[in-house]
């Protein structure tokens, strides 16, 4: 094993510490006693008991949970679909359009997104509220699950499902029994992605919410314009928190699953 | 065509069908109208129940005013010059920053290297205004930059960074970095390090080694790292709302003033296309950079 | 039939197939992959599709599987037409090239996959795993998933769930393509056991012709969508009906010429000016004065040192090559003609031949019935 050069160290060093140190910062501060952000004054938990007690952003936090939880559920039945009509269909009328409107809302401006879903609302006479922003995010993060499902289903062995056939399934039965516990992570993991988007989202939100609806990041942009204040430090505290340990968890899940893998590779040989 | 098969199309194209290309024919129609002050906020309307004569009408009142408007106010140029010249500065950065990011990676002790990309990804799944929000408290006047550089005694007064086009740049450099690193360190990790060695064995000194071999080959993750940046950069609206001044231009946020604040509809629309049509270019290099890849791959 | 008969019910006019292929063809839009086969293969046999890539053979498997529809013609299992009828209602197992075992479930669970969507009393089912997995012998492997096995144990599974529903058919894609040279050749004696054992019809799908000659009772020989020759394997060795098969079963010496004489059993191809024609076995479909070809073993050519003047096939040409394969060698004889003949000599003795080496000239002879004319 070669010795890690004193470029490299340099390199991930200053590369970790400007990715982090915002963030831990941000983190020490939420614990700051003060109400002046850049004066240390002391340790104290009382911003998340205000937190807590804000209505407007616990009413703002139960519709982005809302919001993402059914946009993404939507988005996952509906691009794993999509995935499955790009890996398996073959060919069919309209296949070039049906590609291109999976893919290019991936590098579609979010403004442009935004816009356009809005005017479509106001198009056909739809009150803004939940239901759009449902809509919205479920129609964008679709084409990111498809994108992670069809991944996986490009290396699929195709024979799985022909040997479901042959031993008697029906189409609908092979399936539910064989493809989709097969393909269930990449569908999981597209699921997760759909729900951090739609979590994430702010602009697409501001467009297609109406008065009656509004989501966690409208509510921090707004704050945040108004200068940095220590209750959002809790909340982001709090976000970045979950997010942590969901990933920590996620992580660990897949490498216990790879090493698994690997000591069941190690049975085999013997 | 089995039934199953034809629900299995239809569901998700008809869906993307209403929530994606009708959507954007509407954009590209009233980017074609007046504006108007009534609601909606511009004209025509099509009017179904007048038949015929009705359509006629409507289509006769189109035109491309909006978009003459657009080459004729020195605003919209400069805001489209100013995107592109902070999308493409900004992924220069960024690139700066990534590829010695990635290679330190991609040297890392085998086992560690799992945990540093995941380090690299957790940011990721962070939220975006988050992460701009964490930025906003070390690089503003008061901020955390500015405390320390004064405590060491490095600066007396506080260095203004905030609401001017730098604080963009570093905003674009730091939530942006993931998609850099990550295409950089997968052609990097897969790079052979006996083609190093081969390449000093034929008598390269190690610099002009890691020149030849790791640069060049690394090219098609700098290439898709850069595009991964640059395309999301241009449209930017979060980054110059929350960190640029109010001199800092960029399309994403004249769209939206032009949308929310004069409720220009039409002109926001137009603004829109023509973003768009910007954007194809990248988009299309991207994807044939991508293509070359697979096929390099097979 | 008589017990002591040899199996052979394709020579049996009374016998009934257990499948019929009757003008099949299948075309994929422009490209025909099967081209009006007919083809019959009996209750009991272990029959093999044999051709290079891209020959139709797997085409011709998927049909009886049901994976793929016949374009014209009809294919008929045990007397019932199949057309129409969907893979999971035909008494057709397959055992697929990459195995296809179901990652997510266990050894026994794979097993049981086919019998729990069957009619068999679930009570049933458990017996009829460990049934399975004795036949095998992978009674220790019950609990394993499919990743932790090798290779081979791999292949015994797959084998095990295609027969754990006692199909009239049996359909093997390739079944030991990705196993390593020696434990092909142990499981192709465990294959041809498994068999017999169970008595079900197999049908295999290979390109490897050692296999194929190992395994089958018959043998299919295909080119472009087309079947070239039906027939055993020593048939398909000793009297190819073609140049095709001659060349693509095993090595050989092909001689072009004109056909001179042709009698019942023999014919006669004259191959160069002033050299005396070459005799063997006819083939199918010759005619006298038509252009043929003379199709010989290198195994059934001896060399010799001076002219065999009791032989009445004989040759001169040209050491040019030797290979010392061990157990034998081969000489590359270069005729006058400009043709390479191989000749393969056993080494039964430690040291032998030392006397022929590189730019002897040589005579090369066989027997008047080692080789085949053939219409070309």
């Amino acid at each position: 094993m070669k010795k890690p050069s004193w470029f490299n160290v340099v390199s991930l060093t200053v590369g970790f510490a400007f990715l982090y140190i915002p963030m831990i910062v941000l983190v020490i501060f939420s614990f700051n006693e003060s109400k002046l952000v850049s004066v240390w004054g002391g340790f104290s938990t009382k911003w998340y008991g205000e937190l807590m007690q804000n209505r407007a952003f616990l009413d703002a936090a139960w519709v982005t949970l809302k919001v993402g939880f059914i946009s993404s559920t939507i988005a996952t039945v509906l691009g794993t679909m999509a995935a499955f009509v790009l890996v398996r269909a073959g060919r069919f009328r309209g296949r070039t359009l049906f590609s291109g409107m999976i893919y290019a809302p991936l590098v579609m401006p979010e403004v442009i997104t935004g816009l356009s879903l809005l005017l479509l609302f106001i198009a056909v006479g739809m009150d803004r509220g939940v239901s759009t922003i449902v809509l919205a995010h479920a129609t964008f993060s679709m084409c990111y699950v498809s994108v992670v499902v069809s991944s996986r289903m490009a290396t699929f062995d195709e024979s799985l499902e022909e040997a479901a056939l042959d031993l008697g399934c029906s189409p609908w039965d092979a399936f539910r029994s064989v493809t989709l516990p097969i393909i269930a992570p990449a569908v999981a993991s597209g699921w997760l992605l759909a729900f951090t988007l739609s979590l994430d989202d702010l602009v697409i939100a501001s467009f297609t919410a109406g008065p009656s609806a509004t989501t966690l990041p409208i509510k921090i942009y707004s704050s945040v314009r108004l200068g940095v204040s220590p209750e959002i430090n809790a909340l982001s505290t709090i976000i970045i928190g979950l997010v942590t340990i969901g990933v920590l968890v996620a992580s660990i899940t897949s490498k216990r699953a790879i090493q698994k893998q690997k000591r069941g590779e190690l049975l085999a040989e013997h | 065509m089995s039934l199953a098969r034809r629900l299995l199309i239809s569901v998700p194209y008809t869906w993307l069908l209403a929530l994606f290309l009708v959507p954007f024919l509407i954009v590209l129609k009233i980017s074609l109208s007046d504006y108007a002050n009534s609601i909606p906020p511009y004209t025509p309307t099509l009017e179904v129940g007048e038949g015929w004569s009705g359509i006629k009408e409507f289509w006769s009142a189109l035109d491309f005013e909006n978009f003459v408007f657009l080459t004729e106010d020195a605003l919209y140029i400069k805001a489209y010059w100013s995107s592109l010249k902070i999308a493409a500065l900004a992924t220069f950065f960024t690139l700066l920053i990534g590829f010695p990011f990635a290679y330190g990676i991609a040297n890392a002790p085998q086992e560690w290297r799992p945990s540093l990309l995941m380090l690299i990804i957790l940011p990721f799944w962070t939220s975006f205004l988050i992460r701009i929000y964490a930025l906003i408290g070390i690089i503003s006047n008061d901020g955390f930059l500015n405390q320390f550089l004064m405590w060491i005694g490095a600066i007396s007064d506080p260095l203004v960074i905030m609401n001017t086009n730098l604080a963009v740049y570093i905003g674009i450099v730091y939530t942006y970095l993931p998609f850099m690193v990550l295409p950089i360190y997968a052609t990097l990790e897969k790079l052979d390090s006996s083609l190093l060695e081969a390449a000093q064995d034929l008598g390269c000194t190690r610099i002009s080694a890691f020149w030849s071999v790791t640069v060049h080959l690394s090219k098609p993750g700098v290439i898709a790292g850069c595009f991964l940046v640059f395309i999301p950069a241009l449209g930017e609206f979060v980054i110059p709302s929350l960190l640029g001044g109010s001199r800092t231009l960029m399309i994403g946020k004249v769209l939206w003033e032009e949308f929310f604040s004069n409720r220009d509809w039409p002109l926001a629309s137009a603004v829109a296309v023509i973003l768009l049509l910007v954007l194809i270019i990248p988009i299309v290099l991207l994807q044939r950079n991508e293509q070359m890849q697979r096929e390099q791959n097979k | 039939m008589n017990a002591d008969a040899p199996f052979a019910p394709w020579e049996d006019e009374t016998a009934t197939p257990l499948i019929e292929f009757s003008n099949v063809t299948k075309r994929f839009g422009t490209f025909t992959a099967i081209d009006d086969i007919d083809l019959k293969i009996y209750p009991q046999e272990f029959f093999a599709l044999l051709g290079p890539s891209g020959c139709g053979k797997t085409t011709l498997m998927r049909m009886l599987g049901g994976f793929e529809t016949v374009t014209d013609g009809r294919i008929t299992i045990d007397g019932t037409d199949m057309n129409g009828i969907p893979p999971n209602k035909r008494a057709v197992n397959m055992m697929f090239q990459s195995y296809a075992l179901f990652p997510h479930l266990t050894v026994a669970q794979n097993l049981a996959f086919g019998l729990k969507r069957s009619d068999m009393p679930k009570s049933e089912i458990d017996g009829r795993v460990e049934e399975m997995l004795r036949l095998v012998q992978l009674q220790k492997f019950a609990s394993r998933k499919p990743h932790q096995m090798s290779g081979g144990q791999r292949q015994r599974v797959a084998l095990a769930r295609a027969l754990a529903k006692a199909p009239k058919l049996l359909l093997l894609d390739e079944p030991l393509g990705a196993l390593d040279k020696k434990l092909r050749q142990e499981t192709q004696f465990e294959l041809m056991d498994i068999q017999e054992k169970t008595g079900t019809t197999f049908v295999i799908v290979t390109h490897d012709q050692e296999e194929a000659m190992t395994v089958a009772s018959r043998i299919a020989v295909m080119d472009h969508g087309k079947l070239k020759q039906v027939d055993t394997p020593d048939r398909i060795y000793e009297a190819p009906s073609s140049v095709y098969v001659a060349d693509f079963i095993g090595d050989v010496n092909i001689i072009e010429g004109q056909v001179t004489q042709l009698a019942e059993d023999t014919a006669e191809l004259s191959w160069g000016e002033g050299k005396p024609a070459i005799r063997g076995m006819a083939g199918e479909n010759l005619s006298i004065s038509t252009s043929g070809a003379f199709a010989v073993r290198p195994e059934k050519v001896a060399i010799f040192t001076e002219e065999p003047m009791d032989r009445h096939n004989r040759v001169s040409g040209i050491v040019e090559d030797i290979a010392y394969l061990g157990n034998m060698s081969t000489y590359y004889v270069r005729l006058e003609s400009g043709a390479l003949i191989k000749s393969q000599i056993a080494n039964n003795r430690r040291i032998s031949r030392r006397s022929i080496t590189w730019g002897d000239t040589v005579w090369l002879s066989w027997t008047d019935t080692a080789g085949i004319v053939l219409a070309s």
